[in-house]
């Protein structure tokens, strides 16, 4: 039976009947159309498909879209604001910390989360943060040295 | 990647979800990190789900009568960043930061992984070194079981059907004590080849307390009684370690996977169990 | 008014870190992989695989799948037989070629085999439906391991073929035996590279729409070869190739696991023209363990010999290749890849290799990133420190004994190669001076006094890059690109190569704003559509840049000359340059734009003799030789004693591919490359259990390294250039995996040299390790 969810996403609030087995990740995508979020495994391990979820980064394919009723939700789509690259990822240009790019939205929305919390990770830490995201282009390297960057340009 | 369909229910209170699950046909939705992924490969496929996020009396941490009470519902995040439990049971907040991943730690709740009851988790670990205890709530009222008769086997505990967990109480570390939990990764998934998680108090300069709590090498998270005897009364150096740590493994049936056989996952079993308890033992005043 | 394009100050682009120009639209979420397309009417397939690694099909009941509302269509293999078997684009002499369907007929050769789908309106219904279809099986014995296989007695992959032997392959090249015959040391070794799941972090997947009004279909897949796929999947759904459409849209890593047909792709072909509606399907992470192809899967006997002063006259290799149940696209060319490059950078002359390729009940093998380069390096980088620790010579020295000189250079290898250029020395030297090798060696011997497990690896690698010249591959090896300057001066480039990562619509802007002169934001590169792109090849075997970039460099030259004409036209001139954007009457030092110019060509008042209007040109460009890149690798370890557990310490990677076009995503080539190069040293291996049962089939059992897995790599070049091509690049998509894994377990080797260990099989478990500490070195 279908419920009435009412999410705010990127800062607006929709409303949608939707299965209760639909999950997160399929409603963003297929419902709402952002696709920047991607699914890249079925077991919670790779971290493409990584939203916040009320300030909070979280796999959206381990999450049904009913959880999320009356939350606010940000996917990479909503990072910019207006039209201004968020400093994660202008450092992830700038670092060249991305290749093929399936990785990227949910890579920099977990370093975002680490930022949130730790404006200024070591390498370890960083590390540490980015462990539930997995890129299988960069070798991390540059993803560390953007999120580096990224953090001296935001306590800046 | 899709789930069988099932109902949805989001009760308000314990006296409502516990109406719900009566019938013994529902299955209890917390942070989801354990039950979607098996939702999903169809390796479960409850007819009714019961979201216990709405619930009230789940959530929150505090401290009475010498012990923490962690709300059911309280994420690993909420744990490791708490500064009660940081302060007063250091031991949970460490371990409760060494579980999965960031994403995991901001959904996964501690009753949810409680009841999973993975041979490998890490919080089991710690409760048993904690010699914590489950509260449990059902129609005939609560009840409070140690973890030890909790853990029960390999995905296994002792909730019986119409139950909740409601919030697991650990008791609150007197200054001095040392703690430490070590784990071996199991590198693809992050889950523990084995964990060790200890806690060390010392008086007069020999070791008067001592609880280890080992996951991932058995059917279930267990105390090492043979361990914590041959530590007390000991100064704790190297070699006092190395002959507890000996026996960590002693009547464990150990598990074997691609990942590490029964003999290697034994072996790691002492060599993390030492370490933690020489980290432990660092830390004891 | 004409727009103007200036760029007065000519600084060029080529070798600077230019910031790539496909990042906007991945960082901000906006990009579209095949997964994001949505179609009207759009349908969504479910595919049934095999539980079982071997079985007959007694029957397969779809009726209730059918019947559930939203289902429109079950196919099974019966349905689906008469589309062209999955083709297989390598031929050897003999080669046995098992006919492979496209859904299985009446028998399953592998675990995960697709035996029927479902297409419905909604992948939740498509999925529910899926469950409801019954298939009666008779398990039959299965074999998974290739000696198991080709063993007396082992279960016939194939019935037709009892012993499950596709191939036997023999090449030689100068006097192996004679070689044999002078060596003061010979030293033999078995030395396996295991099978390695290639994981993109995007799975397949393809969306399929029929145009029944225009006969015509489109497929949208997530592949490194738009062109080639379009020509096979063509001949296999029976349509004209020019009704046929590829669009490779964002592709989300493919490291050779792309560069491939797969059933799939014709089985939603099939699909779309049976229901008449688009079709998509999307791999799921388990469907891509169990179903896209794998990588390596070679068990080597390798025999070196050599004089006691370090210098290596022959080698001999025994290869038995796991090829997997079928052969995919290249499976039974790739173990002919590895005997190319035995030699490695060494000077000796006389190799004899024998492969035989075993038929297993296991998802097939074929290219993955560096494709039987990786595991040819492996074993002579394995043997070279064999025979160092064998005459107690130091690993730098006896490489550098035998490297090729660089006078020696063209060097015609013992396996038919014309080696380009290269100076092998000098990234070795770099890479020791870097690392402080003295240093480290007086550390080490430190550190074993203390009773630590330190060590230290080197390797030396050579790879075959830009696949390639045309005769030497399946498919053709040139490449192609279209250059057009539109009316108001803006450039577009079109190439033949199909990028997913590795950044020519940034490098190829910059080597067509260098040539042309203009700002780098008045370049566009577009690719991966049949419909919109010339005929090409493809983005594989280090290519995309190394053959791809000529073939740009040579339209760019082509249209030069004919924007000169009409500069000339224009100014009135016999006599006109053109730099910097600008044509230049270099009588009157009058100018005009390039705008002014390809305006001109466009609107056509005048032409200049013989010249017909507009401004594009096209080449396609033939590589008369493969590259070489080569470097030196140096990786640091210390190995826990008490767990087994290996940590590195350094990562030393000087690479050599030849001319850098941007530096910053040589860099990132390199930095991926090692990580699964270091991803097979140390972690990753696909498990199959007697039965054929895939047991590392999820991310939870398989690990690609994580970011606390990975150390910093500190990664440095030398510049060779290739006389091959007139960019004087080579290519460096494989160079980080190629070089990596030897360097590392050479390092973990010296690190318990002292136990006595001589070899070690990868991955390097903790383990594995552990096991042969405990054993006294005893592996």
């Amino acid at each position: 039976m279908k419920r009435q969810i009412s999410v705010t996403i990127n800062g607006r609030t929709r409303t949608d009947e939707v299965e209760p087995r639909l999950l997160l990740i399929h409603y963003l995508r297929e419902v709402c159309g952002l696709t920047g979020p991607h699914i890249g495994c079925e077991t919670s391990l790779c971290g493409a498909c990584t939203v916040e979820f009320n300030g909070q980064a979280i796999k959206s394919c381990t999450m049904f879209a009913v959880q999320a009723d009356g939350g606010r939700v940000t996917t990479i789509e909503g990072l910019a604001s207006n039209g201004t690259l968020h400093p994660v990822q202008e450092a992830f240009w700038e670092e060249h910390a991305l290749q093929c790019g399936f990785c990227t939205p949910g890579m920099i929305m977990a370093a975002k989360q680490l930022l949130d919390r730790n404006p200024a990770p070591d390498d370890p830490e960083i590390r540490h943060g980015i462990e539930g995201n997995l890129c299988r282009c960069t070798g991390y390297q540059n993803i560390v040295a953007a999120v580096r960057s990224a953090a001296a340009k935001m306590s800046a | 990647m899709i789930a069988q369909d099932f109902n949805y229910s989001t009760p308000a209170t314990i006296e409502e979800a516990l109406g719900l699950i009566s019938g013994g046909e529902a299955k209890l939705l917390a942070g989801g990190m354990s039950l979607i992924p098996l939702m999903k490969l169809r390796l479960a496929a409850p007819g009714h789900v019961v979201d216990l996020s709405r619930v009230a009396g789940l959530s929150g941490i505090s401290e009475a009568g010498g012990a923490i009470r962690v709300g059911a519902m309280m994420t690993h995040y909420e744990v490791e960043s708490s500064a009660l439990v940081r302060a007063r049971c250091t031991l949970l907040a460490e371990t409760a930061a060494m579980i999965g991943d960031v994403q995991v730690r901001n959904r996964g709740t501690m009753g949810g992984a409680v009841a999973h009851a993975d041979p490998s988790a890490d919080y089991p670990a710690a409760l048993q070194a904690l010699e914590a205890r489950v509260t449990i709530a059902g129609a005939a009222g609560t009840r409070v079981v140690s973890v030890d008769e909790f853990f029960v086997d390999t995905f296994t505990t002792g909730l019986e059907p119409g139950e909740i967990i409601t919030g697991i109480e650990v008791p609150v570390e007197p200054e001095g004590t040392g703690v430490s939990y070590q784990k071996m990764l199991q590198p693809a998934s992050g889950f523990a080849i084995v964990g060790v998680a200890v806690r060390i108090r010392k008086e007069g300069g020999v070791i008067s307390f001592a609880r280890v709590g080992v996951t991932g090498l058995g059917s279930r998270a267990y105390r090492a009684a043979g361990v914590e005897e041959r530590l007390a009364g000991t100064a704790g150096s190297a070699s006092d370690i190395a002959n507890a740590a000996a026996v960590i493994a002693d009547g464990i049936d150990a598990n074997s996977d691609i990942h590490a056989s029964a003999a290697y996952r034994a072996q790691m079993a002492r060599v993390f169990g030492a370490r933690a308890i020489q980290a432990a033992v660092n830390r004891a005043a | 008014m004409t727009p103007t394009i200036t760029r007065t100050k000519a600084e060029p682009l080529i070798g600077k870190r230019v910031k790539r120009r496909e990042d906007p639209r991945l960082i901000t979420g906006t990009a579209t992989y095949v997964d994001d397309i949505q179609m009207p009417g759009m349908h969504h397939a479910c595919i049934i695989r095999s539980p079982h690694a071997a079985a007959r099909i007694r029957g397969i009941n779809v009726s209730a799948a059918k019947e559930t509302p939203g289902v429109v269509a079950v196919f099974t293999g019966e349905d689906a037989k008469g589309v062209g078997p999955v083709p297989c684009g390598a031929s050897l002499p003999g080669l046995r070629v098992p006919h492979h369907y496209i859904l299985a007929l009446d028998r399953v050769y592998f675990a995960g085999h697709p035996v029927a789908v479902v297409v419905a309106t909604d992948k939740y219904i498509a999925r529910d439906a899926a469950d409801l279809v019954e298939v009666d099986y008779e398990e039959l014995p299965a074999v998974a391991d290739p000696e198991k296989a080709i063993a007396e007695g082992a279960p016939a992959v194939h019935p037709e073929w009892p012993d499950n032997v596709a191939f036997n392959f023999h090449q030689e090249g100068g006097d192996v035996n004679q070689a044999f015959a002078e060596a003061e040391v010979v030293l033999k070794q078995r030395i396996t590279s295991q099978r390695l799941i290639p994981t993109p972090m995007e799975t397949r997947g393809v969306v399929a729409e029929w145009k029944s009004g225009d006969k015509s279909l489109t497929v949208y897949s997530s592949t490194q070869i738009p062109h080639l796929l379009r020509t096979l999947l063509a001949g296999m759904l029976g349509l004209p190739e020019h009704k046929t459409r590829v669009v490779t849209p964002e592709v989300g890593g493919g490291f050779g696991c792309k560069l491939n047909v797969y059933a799939e792709e014709a089985l939603m072909g099939f699909v779309a023209m049976k229901i008449g509606k688009p079709v998509k399907w999307i791999e799921s992470r388990r469907e891509n363990y169990l179903c896209t192809i794998h990588g390596r899967g070679h068990v080597d006997y390798f025999e070196i010999a050599a004089k006691r002063d370090g210098t290596i006259l022959g080698l001999k290799l025994k290869l038995i290749q796991d090829l997997g149940a079928y052969h995919q696209l290249l499976t039974p060319a790739i173990p002919t890849l590895s005997v190319l490059m035995m030699p490695g950078l060494y000077r000796f002359r006389n190799i004899s290799a024998d492969i035989v390729g075993a038929f297993t009940n296991c998802v097939p093998t074929d290219a993955y990133r560096g494709a039987g380069r990786p595991e040819a390096t492996h074993g002579i980088e394995r043997m070279v420190d064999i025979l160092a620790a064998e005459l107690n010579m130091d690993p730098a020295e006896i490489r550098m004994k035998n490297f090729i000189k660089p006078d020696e250079f063209p060097f015609a290898t013992a396996t038919g190669l014309t080696y380009d250029s290269g100076e092998y020395d000098k990234p070795l030297r770099h890479a020791l001076e870097v690392a402080g090798y003295q240093k480290l060696r007086a550390e080490q011997a430190q550190a074993r006094t203390d009773g630590r497990l330190m060590g230290i690896g080197l390797s030396t690698y050579g790879e075959i890059c830009a696949f390639g010249p045309s005769p030497a591959t399946p498919a053709g090896g040139w490449e192609s690109a279209t250059v057009k300057i539109e009316p108001s001066g803006k450039v577009t480039v079109m190439t033949g190569a199909s990028p997913h990562g590795q950044g020519e619509e940034t490098t190829f802007a910059q080597i067509a704003a260098d040539e042309l002169g203009v700002d780098i934001d008045d370049v566009v590169v577009l690719h991966g559509d049949t419909a919109v792109v010339q005929y090409g090849i493809g983005t594989f075997g280090s290519r995309g840049t190394a053959v791809g970039g000529p073939a740009l460099y040579y339209a760019l030259q082509e249209l030069k000359v004919k924007i000169k004409k009409f500069g000339a036209m224009l100014l009135d001139s016999d006599d006109v340059s053109f730099e910097d954007g600008v044509c230049t009457c270099n009588h009157s030092g009058r100018t005009c734009t390039l705008a002014e110019v390809s305006g001109a060509a466009h609107r056509a008042m005048k032409l200049p003799p013989d010249t017909p209007p507009g401004m594009q040109a096209t080449y396609f460009w033939e590589p008369p030789n493969f590259t070489f890149p080569f470097g030196a690798h140096l990786v640091v370890t210390e190995v826990d004693r008490d767990t087994g557990q290996i940590q590195i310490k350094r990562y030393v990677a000087v690479d050599d591919c030849g001319r850098i076009i941007n530096p910053m995503i040589v860099d990132g080539q390199v930095h991926g490359g090692v990580a699964q190069g270091l991803g097979q040293a140390l972690y990753e291996q696909a498990v199959y259990d007697e039965n054929g049962q895939l047991l590392s089939g999820e991310l939870t059992d398989y690990a690609i390294p994580k970011a606390t897995m990975m150390p910093w790599i500190e990664s440095a070049h030398t510049e060779t250039p290739s006389p091959v091509n007139p960019l004087g690049v080579k290519g460096v998509g494989e160079a980080g995996t190629i070089g990596c894994s030897p360097a590392v377990v050479n390092s973990v080797v010296d690190a318990l040299s002292g136990l006595g260990v001589r070899h070690l099989d990868m991955p390097l478990t903790p383990e594995k390790i552990w096991a042969v500490i405990q054993k006294g070195g005893q592996a």
